[in-house]
């Protein structure tokens, strides 16, 4: 259930479009990104925890990780720090995601090396808005990679 | 004694021979001094030359007392040496014959006498020729002398009566030169005695002329006043002022009229030592005919004298001081003694009482108006007593001995208990001199312990009182801090249960409103108008659901004090217009005229934006529900003096009744409970409001009338302090 759930990204650029790891157990949420963003042509990766969500990403190298950070097993804020650890991840923007609107959450999201925090409920436009943002400042900085920059704007 | 005397005989003589042997005798009598020698060679030449058998020469003694034999012829010496007749004996005939010019004869059978002792005749019936001796300048009646001899002829009383004159001149000259001379050696004898005895005296003395001049002084006045020019000049000096201050003394007393001997004193220097010598000047006018008017002086040195009267005086004063301080000491004792308030008493040994104090007298003697009872009482309280003290007789080397017995108050009648301590005071030598002993009254101390037992027994309950009692504090202590800590838990338990609460309702509404959304982008494929009217439904309900629970949440945050303050600067005309443009949908759809007025000199405020900012909204966003026709405004006002915001949204909406006010700021209350309109409300909107608004340290307050329209007014400091 991987890329086959693409949908309209499947039938356009799949190699050069953005490749998004989407991190979350709730499994009616995952598919609900992950239809929203293959309707935007977008490639999707899913996993429904910390380990899964480390393997998916050394394997796929993504372009964005979307990851909750309630998880069982390894959290997202566990997960999070080992990508940012390794050389292969570290550059990678994480979205992180939670439905713990306590005070303090953000702020551990961002010592683990989050690059943005969205608060659940996120209406995936919202999301959607927010992968942008962040392949746009990857794109500004340099050194982001040819295939990222390509699928930066589908829909324009 | 009757002796025969035989004298040799004289048988002639021719007158030349009788001349030259008157001659020799004139010139030996001329030569001789001694009248002893002179008495002897007449009387030799008388028995030489005439009958006469004896004869006798004697004189009158230099004290004219007696008539002594000196010379005798045909006498026996020790006769001679024997004879002597006292003067007084007036009709003697030797001593008749003296004061007579003529010899004179006499028998001395007929005087009826005893011979004169040294003249006893031989011859019973002889007489006797008595001569004076004339001199030639008879100065008394008594002449100096007499011849006796016998027998007597004629002849043998010329010759006497020759030899009377020749020897008489002779004898008288003689003893007047003798008796001169005896004077002068007398004289001086005396005088150096008198000098020797006034030396030992130890006084000085000295005789001073009228002007003073040193006539006699004793050895120790001339150590005093007299000096040589040998000797050291302090000693000098000394003298000297000794001589002055003497002449002032007596110069003193020639003033002071009177022939009486003065005394006075004189204070002089001992030229050998320097020392101060104080003497006792007595001084007297001494009248010489010949020497005229001298003073005689005697100083008695009463230096020692003053000395020992001054330590005399002061030892007499000493024993006064010492006797004065007796005095007091005792007089003191007595009065400490009587200040006692127990009683004391002493006795001697043989257990008579012999001196107590004020408060013993109290119990032991019989009041001055005494009643049977107050004698009774003494009288038991003595045998009591007597009794006491003769235990410590009993008690042998024990010096002391305690006790308690009960006595009777002589004034009162009570009885009372006393504690008795009697001690034995010995003397030097162990012996018992007398027995004190101090009483003292236990009434007061068996009450006090009675008192005292009861303050312990009370003491004791109100100590375990108050053990129960704390031990139930301590009890009840204990269950409140579980029970706090129990509260503690439920609360924390709680919050925790609304977070986690929270999280869980947003996962699925996550789900809801991301495919709801989906559907209504059309992403899932085009929705007929019913299908697009029923998701907005279920949007609109979603979305009000969350609102609840952000609501909640909120809350519950600051309730548990999990809602920090985050303090900032910023322009409230920047917040009011991004609430405006924020509430442009909603303001849209109600079609009611929004105004904002912002002072433009309002300075920067400083405080919780977002908080702020989600009060102003809540209040905008009620108008708005609220406001069914009219107009909702915005008014920012600054009160300087305080330098306190007010953000006034005013509207003109259905209002709410005064009852209702209060109310409307409580959790879950709405006038209208049920959700009337589309964006109905949790309720909890003025309730979070009012909660954020004391955390910024200001208030909303609401001024409304039914069917006029509401006022609510947040007021909070411009600048606000982190609260400790």
């Amino acid at each position: 259930m991987s890329e086959a759930n693409g949908g309209p990204a499947a039938t356009g650029e799949a190699r050069t479009a953005p490749l998004i790891l989407l991190v979350d157990d709730f499994q009616d949420n995952r598919e609900m990104y992950a239809e929203y963003f293959g309707y935007f042509d977008f490639r999707v990766v899913e996993a429904a925890n910390g380990i899964e969500a480390l393997e998916k990403a050394f394997d796929e190298t993504p372009d964005v990780v979307i990851m909750d950070l309630s998880l069982p097993g390894m959290d997202g804020w566990e997960a999070t720090r080992r990508l940012k650890n390794d050389p292969r991840t570290k550059k990678v923007p994480v979205i992180a995601l939670t439905g713990h609107a306590l005070a303090g959450h953000s702020k551990g999201a961002r010592d683990a090396g989050c690059d943005a925090f969205v608060a659940k409920p996120c209406l995936p436009e919202k999301l959607l808005e927010e992968v942008r943002r962040l392949l746009a400042a990857s794109a500004a900085s340099g050194k982001s990679r040819p295939a990222s920059r390509r699928g930066a704007e589908p829909r324009r | 004694m009757a002796r025969t005397i035989t004298f040799p005989t004289l048988q002639r003589a021719s007158a030349n021979a009788a001349s030259e042997s008157k001659l020799a005798l004139l010139e030996f009598l001329l030569a001789s001094e001694d009248p002893a020698e002179c008495a002897q060679h007449s009387v030799d030449w008388l028995g030489e030359h005439t009958d006469a058998a004896e004869i006798l020469c004697a004189v009158v003694d230099g004290e004219h007392k007696r008539l002594v034999g000196i010379a005798g012829y045909g006498v026996m010496p020790s006769r001679l040496a024997d004879f002597s007749i006292d003067l007084e004996e007036r009709e003697h005939p030797l001593v008749a014959a003296l004061r007579g010019s003529q010899p004179v004869v006499f028998d001395p059978e007929a005087t009826g006498r005893e011979h004169p002792r040294g003249l006893q005749p031989g011859d019973e019936s002889a007489l006797f020729l008595a001569a004076p001796l004339v001199g030639t300048e008879p100065k008394s009646e008594l002449h100096p002398g007499v011849i006796v001899a016998t027998p007597i002829s004629p002849a043998t009383a010329r010759s006497v009566r020759w030899i009377a004159a020749v020897l008489g001149r002779r004898i008288a000259r003689l003893l007047t030169l003798h008796a001169f001379l005896d004077n002068q050696q007398r004289l001086r004898r005396e005088r150096a005695l008198l000098y020797s005895i006034i030396n030992n005296v130890s006084d000085p003395i000295m005789l001073t002329d009228t002007e003073g001049r040193l006539l006699i002084a004793n050895a120790r006045a001339e150590a005093l006043f007299a000096t040589t020019d040998e000797e050291s000049e302090g000693r000098r000096r000394a003298v000297a002022m000794n001589n002055m201050l003497f002449s002032a003394a007596l110069s003193q007393r020639a003033l002071d009229e009177g022939g009486e001997p003065s005394r006075r004193e004189l204070l002089l220097v001992d030229p050998n030592e320097g020392s101060d010598l104080l003497f006792e000047l007595m001084s007297a006018a001494a009248n010489d005919p010949r020497e005229g008017t001298g003073v005689v002086s005697i100083l008695r040195n009463v230096s020692d004298l003053r000395r020992a009267t001054e330590e005399i005086e002061e030892n007499y004063r000493k024993l006064r001081v010492a006797e004065a301080n007796v005095r007091a000491e005792r007089d003191r004792l007595d009065l400490i003694i009587d200040s006692v308030a127990d009683p004391i008493l002493v006795t001697d040994p043989t257990g008579n009482i012999v001196l107590m104090n004020a408060p013993a007298e109290r119990l032991f003697t019989v009041p001055e108006s005494p009643t049977d009872a107050a004698a009774r009482a003494v009288r038991a309280n003595d045998a009591h007593f007597s009794s006491f003290v003769s235990n410590l007789f009993l008690a042998g080397t024990e010096l002391r001995w305690r006790g308690e017995f009960g006595l009777v108050d002589p004034a009162s009648g009570n009885a009372v208990p006393f504690e008795a301590i009697s001690g034995k005071i010995l003397s030097e030598h162990g012996e018992v001199t007398a027995v004190v002993t101090i009483l003292h009254d236990r009434a007061e101390a068996i009450e006090k312990a009675k008192l005292y037992e009861q303050v312990k027994r009370a003491s004791v309950e109100l100590e375990e009182k108050v053990h129960e009692a704390t031990a139930e504090l301590v009890r009840q202590n204990e269950l409140l801090r579980r029970q706090r800590i129990e509260l503690e838990q439920a609360s924390a338990l709680k919050t925790q249960f609304l977070a986690n609460m929270s999280h869980e309702f947003r996962t699925p509404l996550n789900a809801i409103l991301g495919y709801t959304s989906m559907l209504l982008q059309g992403i899932s494929g085009e929705l007929s108008p019913s299908q697009k009217k029923s998701l907005s439904r279920v949007d609109s309900n979603a979305h009000h659901l969350l609102s609840i629970i952000n609501d909640i949440l909120d809350i519950s945050r600051i309730e548990a004090g999990r809602m920090p303050l985050h303090l900032s600067e910023f322009r409230l005309a920047d917040l009011i217009a991004e609430v405006i443009a924020e509430s442009e949908p909603l303001i849209a759809r109600t079609r009611l005229e929004v105004s904002t007025r912002v002072p433009p000199s309002l300075p920067p405020s400083r405080s919780d934006r977002p908080k702020v900012k989600q009060i102003v909204l809540n209040l905008l966003t009620n108008a708005l529900k609220f406001t069914p026709s009219g107009s909702v405004s915005i008014e920012v006002t600054h009160d300087e003096a305080r330098d306190r915001i007010a953000i006034s949204v005013r509207d003109t909406g259905i209002g709410i009744a005064d009852g209702d006010q209060k109310k409307v700021f409580e959790d879950f209350q709405q006038v209208d409970n049920s959700p009337t309109r589309e964006y109905g409300g949790t309720g909890l909107g003025l309730s979070i409001c009012r909660r954020l608004a004391l955390m910024l340290g200001g208030e909303i307050r609401l001024q409304s009338r039914v069917g006029v329209g509401s006022t609510f007014t947040f007021e909070f400091p411009r600048r606000a302090r982190r609260k400790a």
